[in-house]
């Protein structure tokens, strides 16, 4: 009994984390289109931001608790410097064009950025391991868990419950779904489907560079941590259907669940879970979960 | 005369919208027949389980006493059934030859056997017989004088008569055509018809054509089906259909209601 | 319309130029040798672009032809050069015959990124394969042909004569595959899907046809590489790999199948001389280059996917 509970709590973790980086990405897809291919290195710089400025912070003796905050500061500040920048200064050109041509102009943003990663803080690794110790332990099922990690899960829940509630109930929300479904009629309506490609832009890196941010006190960060989030995010977007902001939950708990399982009862397929899920999903269902309906074509 | 195609109690629903409910047509060999009925009555739902685009929920298809009802739309047009579209589905950014090349190159594949037979020889556009039935095509639809323009900026009436050459150039049997002057201008309309008739009369083959214009159903469909709601409202003469009050309420009716006169309501 | 397609012709001219220069070239063989390999693999990726097809994961395929041969060589102790050539595109094939099943029923971003998931699990599993040497790989064993060492620093030469000839042959009869029906199909494909299907057309085997070559064609190009610097490792298999296939396609075109081993030896030039001045600047050059190309050269990224011109 103490081992699901713990297979539960694991998964639970990790299922956050998941879902915090694959929230940006279904969000950005859904309203733009765009698949950023891009997205892991936005988790990347939130993740050497939150470091350095955290490593500042404390290094100057100020009080340990507000690393906290600061982590947060730090992801934020970049998604509001770099998503406008590289919304504004590159993607807006490139609208109209065939998604393909977008997936690759978010790839050559990707391999810029990754230099551009080592150019700022260099190939070594940084350590911010204080904010994950700070607030000590807590037992579960004989298990230790620093209560860090459920900072995590409470931060993934608010991003989660924010962006719904924002989509469901706000003026701009409800904007926001009618340039989701059709962003020609939107423009005709007069709604300023520039202004929300911005912002929506904006939202998806800083929630990417939470993430990062957010992860960087548990493991060393270094260049090419943003690669293989990628891949997870995109498989996790794919499993709850691209666009989907249940979908992106629901395919974050299903996989967190699930390579949690792995990890307690047979290691070696931790690596092929999330996969094998991602395909078993794509055979039943080919476009996902919560897949939109397709209109008819002729 | 025999009757070529056969369709059984069809049915089909899209969640609670009902497309097909029972319908049952059998058409003659070399006949035409003009399909009529309002936005939504399921005249292209019934196209598209003919072509093998949907599967019916029930009911049979059968095509010469085959039953091709489970089928996809390429084996369909293998068999002898070609169709146009109510928005033409051209390669846009080919040439008007290119199209007609590429629809030849597939025939022959389809009447000649299999792809890799053809490795080692020469592209399509290379074999004279193909360019020569390629300009047969162009010149019967009056295409010539864009044969090396790209299909999306054509004008929209050469457009439709791009997609039913492509669907004439396989010689098929049946031809079913949606719409086919629909988004054309008033002048042009018989025009195109007139060539998508002759071109039809010199292959001998069974023509149905969904249509809203009902000058042209008058004129070019001895007989007439009329669709409602999913069913079948009326099957027969077209004087006697047209004039049918059932018919007048619930088709021409509602369409003569959108403007002063039949003639007004051309467009899907 | 009418006309002969010269490329065969070229393609003849340039392997005998090749041939003849090799001996008076010798610090340029292995770089050349290395971008016909690099080269067969853009050549299949080619083919599928045409289709309007990007995949992102053809380092799977350049990676597992290059295990097959390292695998061969090392713990079956095959020597012949063409026997582990051939092994590594057939193994290849067969591979990319069976996820073709899956990856066939998928077009644009699905499709790029399941071939990236694809490629990277792939990559996954080699690293935690230890009896395949993990992250380091191991050696290929020096291979014949015809009594003569093929692999080895010493004489270059018969390697790059080899390679020559392969890409020669693979170029050739690709060439031939894309003037024929099928071939043709890619751009109608590209175009209206539906149409085709409607015009009797399979477009399902005619893109699982088409992955199958694409990744033949990435397995040799990775059996090439694997017998040219006598070493493997998972590396090959990675998602930056493939993107640089990608990038080299997209440089390059679709116009013809000369195209990939012209860019491909381009690339290969520049981007030694750029990693020895600065290894951590070849991303933002690479990257930087594929935003100048897509924005700049939209006719040349254009060709790929929208137009196809066809010059006599």
């Amino acid at each position: 009994m103490t081992e699901f509970l713990a297979v539960l709590v694991d998964g639970l973790i990790y299922s956050s984390w998941l879902f915090l980086i694959a929230l940006g990405l279904t969000l950005i897809y859904g309203v733009m289109k765009i698949l950023n291919m891009a997205h892991g290195s936005f988790y990347a710089l939130g993740a050497y931001a939150a470091a350095s400025m955290v490593g500042y912070w404390l290094n100057h003796g100020h009080a340990p608790m507000a690393s906290y905050g600061i982590l947060i500061i730090a992801a934020v500040l970049v998604g509001v410097i770099a998503g406008p920048l590289v919304e504004r200064g590159l993607l807006r050109f490139m609208y109209g064009r065939d998604e393909m041509v977008l997936l690759l102009v978010t790839y050559a943003l990707f391999l810029i950025l990754e230099d551009v990663i080592k150019l700022i803080w260099g190939v070594d690794p940084y350590f911010v391991s204080e904010p994950y110790s700070l607030l000590g332990t807590i037992d579960i099922a004989n298990l230790t868990y620093p209560y860090y990690n459920f900072i995590l899960v409470g931060v993934a829940v608010l991003a989660g419950g924010a962006v719904a509630l924002v989509l469901q109930y706000t003026r701009q929300g409800k904007l926001l779904l009618a340039v989701i479904h059709d962003r020609e009629v939107s423009l005709a309506m007069g709604i300023n489907v520039s202004r929300f490609y911005l912002v929506t832009f904006t939202v998806g890196t800083a929630l990417a560079a939470i993430g990062g941010a957010l992860t960087a006190p548990t493991v060393s960060v270094v260049p090419g941590m943003g690669v293989e989030v990628i891949v997870l995010a995109f498989a996790v977007v794919v499993i709850g259907g691209l666009g989907s902001l249940q979908g992106a939950a629901l395919g974050a708990l299903i996989v967190g669940l699930v390579r949690s399982a792995a990890v307690h009862y047979l290691p070696q397929v931790e690596l092929f879970c999330i996969y094998t899920v991602m395909a078993l999903v794509l055979i039943f269902r080919p476009k996902g979960l919560f897949a939109a309906a397709e209109v008819r074509k002729i | 005369m025999a009757v070529i195609l056969n369709t059984k109690g069809l049915r089909k629903s899209f969640g609670a919208v009902t497309a097909a409910a029972g319908i049952s047509i059998a058409v003659e060999a070399d006949s035409v027949v003009g399909l009529i009925g309002t936005n939504g009555a399921g005249k292209t739902t019934f196209v598209n389980m003919v072509t093998g685009y949907l599967k019916p929920d029930a009911g049979d298809i059968f095509f010469k006493d085959r039953d091709i009802s489970e089928l996809h739309p390429r084996d369909i047009t293998r068999l002898g059934i070609c169709r146009s579209f109510q928005i033409p589905q051209l390669y846009d950014s080919l040439s008007v030859f290119e199209n007609l090349v590429i629809a030849l190159g597939i025939r022959d594949r389809n009447v000649h056997g299999s792809m890799l037979s053809r490795t080692f020889k020469l592209v399509p556009a290379a074999n004279p017989l193909v360019v020569a039935a390629a300009e047969k095509s162009m010149q019967r639809f009056g295409l010539l004088e864009y044969r090396e323009r790209a299909a999306r900026l054509l004008p929209e009436g050469v457009r439709k008569l791009l997609d039913i050459a492509m669907a004439l150039i396989s010689e098929p049997e049946v031809l079913i055509l949606d719409e086919p002057t629909s988004g054309v201008s008033a002048d042009e309309k018989f025009a195109i018809m007139d060539m998508v008739m002759d071109a039809v009369r010199s292959h001998g083959c069974t023509v149905m054509f969904v249509e809203h214009d009902m000058d042209i159903v008058t004129r070019y469909a001895p007989r007439v089906v009329a669709f409602y709601e999913g069913r079948i409202l009326a099957d027969g003469k077209a004087a006697q259909v047209l004039s049918d009050e059932q018919v007048q309420t619930y088709v021409i009716g509602g369409l003569r209601t959108l403007g002063t006169g039949a003639s007004d309501v051309s467009h899907a | 319309m009418t006309h002969t397609d010269k490329t065969p012709f070229i393609l003849l001219l340039a392997l005998v130029v090749l041939l003849a220069l090799g001996p008076f070239l010798p610090n340029w063989l292995f770089l050349l040798t290395m971008s016909l390999g690099k080269g067969l693999v853009v050549l299949g990726l080619v083919v599928l672009l045409r289709t309007g097809l990007v995949s992102f994961g053809q380092g799977l395929y350049y990676c597992v032809g290059a295990y097959a041969v390292g695998s061969l060589s090392q713990f079956a102790s095959v020597k012949n050069a063409l026997l582990l050539l051939l092994a590594g595109t057939l193994v290849s094939a067969i591979l990319a015959t069976i996820l073709g099943f899956l990856l066939a029923n998928y077009r644009g971003i699905f499709f790029a990124m399941l071939t990236l998931a694809l490629s990277m699990i792939v990559y996954g599993l080699l690293v935690k394969t230890s009896a395949l040497g993990s992250t380091d790989g191991f050696n290929v064993a020096p291979a014949s042909l015809l009594g003569k060492v093929i692999s080895g620093q010493r004489n270059q030469y018969p390697m790059f004569a080899l390679a020559c000839i392969v890409a020669f042959v693979a170029a050739v009869l690709t060439n031939s595959y894309l003037w024929t029906a099928l071939g043709q199909l890619s751009s109608a494909i590209r175009d209206n899907e539906i149409r085709v299907e409607y015009m009797g057309a399979s477009v399902r085997s005619a893109i699982h046809t088409k992955y199958v070559l694409a990744g033949a064609l990435a397995g040799l190009g990775g059996a090439v590489t694997a017998l040219a610097i006598g070493h493997i490792d998972p590396e090959m298999a990675y998602w930056t790999t493939s993107g640089e296939f990608v990038f080299v396609a997209i440089l390059g075109g679709t116009g013809s199948v000369i195209a990939p081993f012209l860019g491909a030896i381009i690339f290969e030039f520049i981007r030694t001389y750029a990693y020895q001045y600065s290894p951590n600047t070849w991303q933002l050059v690479l990257g930087t280059a594929m935003l100048l190309v897509i924005i700049f050269l939209p006719a040349g990224l254009w060709s790929a996917f929208a137009r196809l011109r066809r010059r006599t």
